[in-house]
């Protein structure tokens, strides 16, 4: 009894939430990780993208609660996905057009393009806190919980609950599909082969008659709904603050680097390798210990490795190890 | 137009908008502007050292401008009585301790032969070090934090003069630096980039949780002042010679005590200024700035000349950032206080590559300026945006709820204006300013 209860709130504590928070990750990797393969730099608008994309997202969602729309027990949120994806679509094409397409046709060094999109990260960041301002936004709905702690222990008879909620599970579902849905686009279309092949070798890619502005522009497609979902899914599961896209850089670039930069496989790799050890390290780990232990070996401490506010140093540890026992990555990346 | 005249006229330009501010706003807005734009220069000197003398990519300034502001603490605030007896040895000594379990695992790694024997007594010195830090770490810390929690609870600093804190900020950056540089500057530049993005996010998280250290979130006030060159605005307001001279520029004695207060802050900083300006145009023209060029330019090639590339990296590496860790320790003085949680990466990091790509990257003087302009518009942006926004909403009806959240999202205009002038200037004229020469 005491081991299925050490587990049950070790999945409920650990499990869980970094299986949720895992996917989001990998979904905002997967778009690093894309315009690295790509277009060739590391993109530091991808968090206020991801912002962005939420906050379309949100005022969809406040504007279909107005209405009376709602989505059942699923969040209304869901709804507004394919508006927001849209809406950031529009927004990361302009950009490509207005900046980025000048200084590819220059064949400007990669950093000149890290540091054009620090100038587009001020200027989606000032939009965003311009358009819906700094603060928190609640925007999730419906049923709060797919199984509640109290039904988990009413149904098992175990002193600890498992608690699921509606919008971990529909993260790693919609994050599921997603996934799904690039792969088969990159292994099986036509366009998804001349992406890759554009990734492998520029200028095979462009000798074979693929038309590399066609490639940036799906690339660009592809970020912005990965991005849009990546960020609407961590505003349902926590919420929707500016700010904290912003923060999610760090761990984001450490999925993709640790992955292996360009390799979609690592970046999803990458997500859950930082996402399980961002929260096994700054859990505190009492709970499971007592069940486990002998009484007279009961921690008495919380035996929490490192306080919650450091889990940003956890992702950068991480990220040094790998870079300094394997540079390119756990998947072979690519260096530029 | 010879480039003199050019350079001459828009630092002219520059002092001409602060001077205007104080004839149109007030003269302490004035001032104040100085005053942040002098230390913005100077960290522009640092940020103008690593990117443009030697292309090293950091974005981690925030990180040593908050070690500057550490710096400031610990050596002239006084000490908290009590503290050092109470738990501050421990606390040195668990610092040791994990110092040496990671030395330990160090030299294990480079010593021992490859394979399981060699990882596994890694692991074990790791996790064997790291609980013996937290069991001698924790109650010390604990010891320390418990003392007179509401207005102390940090081990406080060593009760120096604040201007000691300066290089000592300095050094601490310095310290810093060469140990984040050890490891990741043999990285690719993005790779350098990220790993200086993280840094600077835990160095402040360790300002805002670690409260033995600096009280964290619940900040420090009453920083002491550089003095006798800065003093406190009731001393003068006492001081009859002082009203006499007030009285003579025609002031009332309060407006004059934090006018002198502020331009005797405006004096230092502008030797600060000078002294480093000097300093980097000398290192600019020497031999040791045209290798720096060099390697910039062509890593191999002067690798191939006989340049040791990773040392002249950590070299420039470490002095930048000891530059902006100066900068640091100024702001904090200027400030008064220590806020941990004032440190935004938009602000500390990015704000000062925007200053040093506008300026003029490689060019000292062009950072300098670069640094007056762009902290000009940071201020000025603001009231700006909410006049421009009171103009078109003007024909609004009042009450109206666009109305409102126009006039309401005014502040947020400056990071938009921000980008807006990065990459007007990165595509326009991407040499800044005043460019390299």
């Amino acid at each position: 009894m005491d081991i299925l209860n050490a587990l049950v709130a070790l999945a409920n504590f650990v499990l869980v939430p970094a299986i949720a928070y895992g996917s989001q990750l990998a979904l905002g990797a997967l778009g690093v990780t894309l315009i690295y393969g790509i277009l060739r730099f590391s993109n530091f608008a991808h968090g206020d993208t991801m912002a962005f994309g939420a906050m379309i997202a949100v005022l969809v969602t406040w504007g279909l609660q107005a209405a009376g729309i709602s989505f059942g027990p699923l969040p209304t949120a869901l709804l507004a996905l394919p508006f927001a994806i849209l809406g950031c679509i529009v927004l990361v094409l302009i950009t490509d057009r207005l900046v980025y397409r000048f200084y590819r046709e220059q064949k400007a060094k990669p950093v000149i393009l890290v540091i054009v999109s620090m100038g587009v990260m001020f200027i989606m960041n000032g939009l965003v806190r311009f358009i819906i301002g700094p603060d928190d936004q609640r925007f999730s709905d419906g049923a709060r919980f797919l199984i509640s702690a109290r039904d988990f222990k009413a149904m098992t008879g175990l002193s600890e609950g498992l608690a699921i909620r509606t919008s971990q599970a529909i993260t790693v579902v919609v994050a599921v599909v997603a996934v799904a849905l690039l792969f088969w686009f990159l292994n099986k279309t036509r366009t998804g082969k001349s992406m890759r092949a554009y990734s492998d070798n520029e200028d095979l890619a462009l000798l074979s008659g693929i038309n590399p502005e066609r490639v940036v522009m799906i690339t660009w497609i592809i970020v912005a709904a990965l991005a849009t979902t990546a960020g609407v899914l961590y505003g349902l599961d926590k919420s929707f603050k500016p700010f904290v896209y912003f923060q999610l850089l760090l761990p984001i670039f450490a999925s993709a680097i640790v992955g292996g930069l360009g390799s979609p496989l690592g970046a999803i790799a990458g997500g859950f390798i930082i996402a399980f050890s961002e929260v096994t390290i700054t859990y505190a780990w009492k709970k499971v210990l007592t069940y486990l232990a002998p009484e007279s070996l009961e921690p008495s401490g919380l035996v929490q490795f490192l306080s919650t506010d450091y889990k940003f140093a956890v992702s950068f540890v991480i990220l040094l190890i790998v870079l300094l026992f394997k540079p390119t990555g756990l998947f072979k990346g690519k260096a530029v | 137009m010879t480039e003199s005249v050019k350079n001459t006229l828009l630092f002219t330009i520059v002092g001409g908008l602060i001077l205007l501010t104080g004839f149109t706003q007030s003269w302490n807005a004035a001032i104040l502007i100085l005053n942040m734009g002098l230390i913005s220069a100077v960290m522009a000197l640092g940020v103008n050292l690593q990117w443009g003398f030697a292309g090293l990519f950091n974005v981690g300034v925030m990180g040593f401008v908050a070690l500057g502001g550490l710096a400031v603490v610990l050596v002239s605030t006084p000490m908290t009585p009590g503290a050092w007896s109470a738990g501050g040895y421990g606390i040195v000594l668990a610092l040791l301790l994990g110092a040496a379990t990671i030395v330990a695992t160090v030299m294990v790694a480079q010593k021992l032969p490859k394979g399981r024997v060699r990882t596994l007594s890694i692991i074990g010195i790791l996790v064997v070090g790291f609980f013996v830090f937290r069991a001698v770490f924790d109650p010390n810390a604990a010891a320390v934090e418990a003392i007179n929690p509401a207005v102390a609870g940090n081990l406080g600093g060593l009760n120096f003069p604040v201007l000691l804190a300066w290089p000592a900020g300095g050094l601490l950056a310095a310290g810093a630096a060469w140990l984040i540089g050890k490891t990741a500057l043999g990285l690719r530049s993005d790779y350098l980039a990220i790993a200086t993005l993280g840094i600077a996010e835990i160095i402040i998280a360790i300002l805002k949780n670690e409260d033995w250290l600096a009280r964290g979130v619940k900040n420090v006030y009453g920083i002491p002042r550089p003095a006798p060159i800065v003093g406190y605005e009731v001393e003068l307001q006492n001081d009859p010679g002082f009203v006499a001279r007030a009285e003579w520029f025609g002031l009332d004695p309060v407006t004059a005590s934090t006018l002198s207060v502020k331009l005797g802050y405006s004096l230092l900083f502008l030797i600060v200024l000078l002294v480093l300006l000097w300093m980097a145009q000398k290192a600019l023209h020497s031999p040791w700035g045209r290798m720096m060029r060099a390697i910039r330019d062509n890593e191999v090639a002067a690798e191939a000349m006989g340049k040791d590339v990773t040392r002249r990296h950590l070299q420039i590496f470490v002095l930048g950032s000891a530059i902006c860790g100066i900068a640091g320790a100024m702001m904090t003085t200027l400030d008064g206080q220590l806020t941990p949680s004032a440190y935004q990466p938009l602000r500390f990091t990015f704000l000062v590559w925007v200053m040093v790509i506008v300026g003029g990257s490689g060019n000292n003087l062009g950072a300098v300026l670069g640094a007056f302009v762009i902290w000009f518009l940071w201020v000025q942006v603001e009231p700006i945006g909410l006049w421009l926004m009171n103009l078109i909403t003007s024909g609004m009806p009042d009450g109206s709820a666009l109305k409102a959240h126009l006039i309401e999202s005014a502040a947020h205009m400056r990071l938009l204006t921000m980008g807006l002038i990065l990459l007007i200037v990165l595509r326009f004229s991407p040499r800044g300013l005043i460019p390299e020469k």
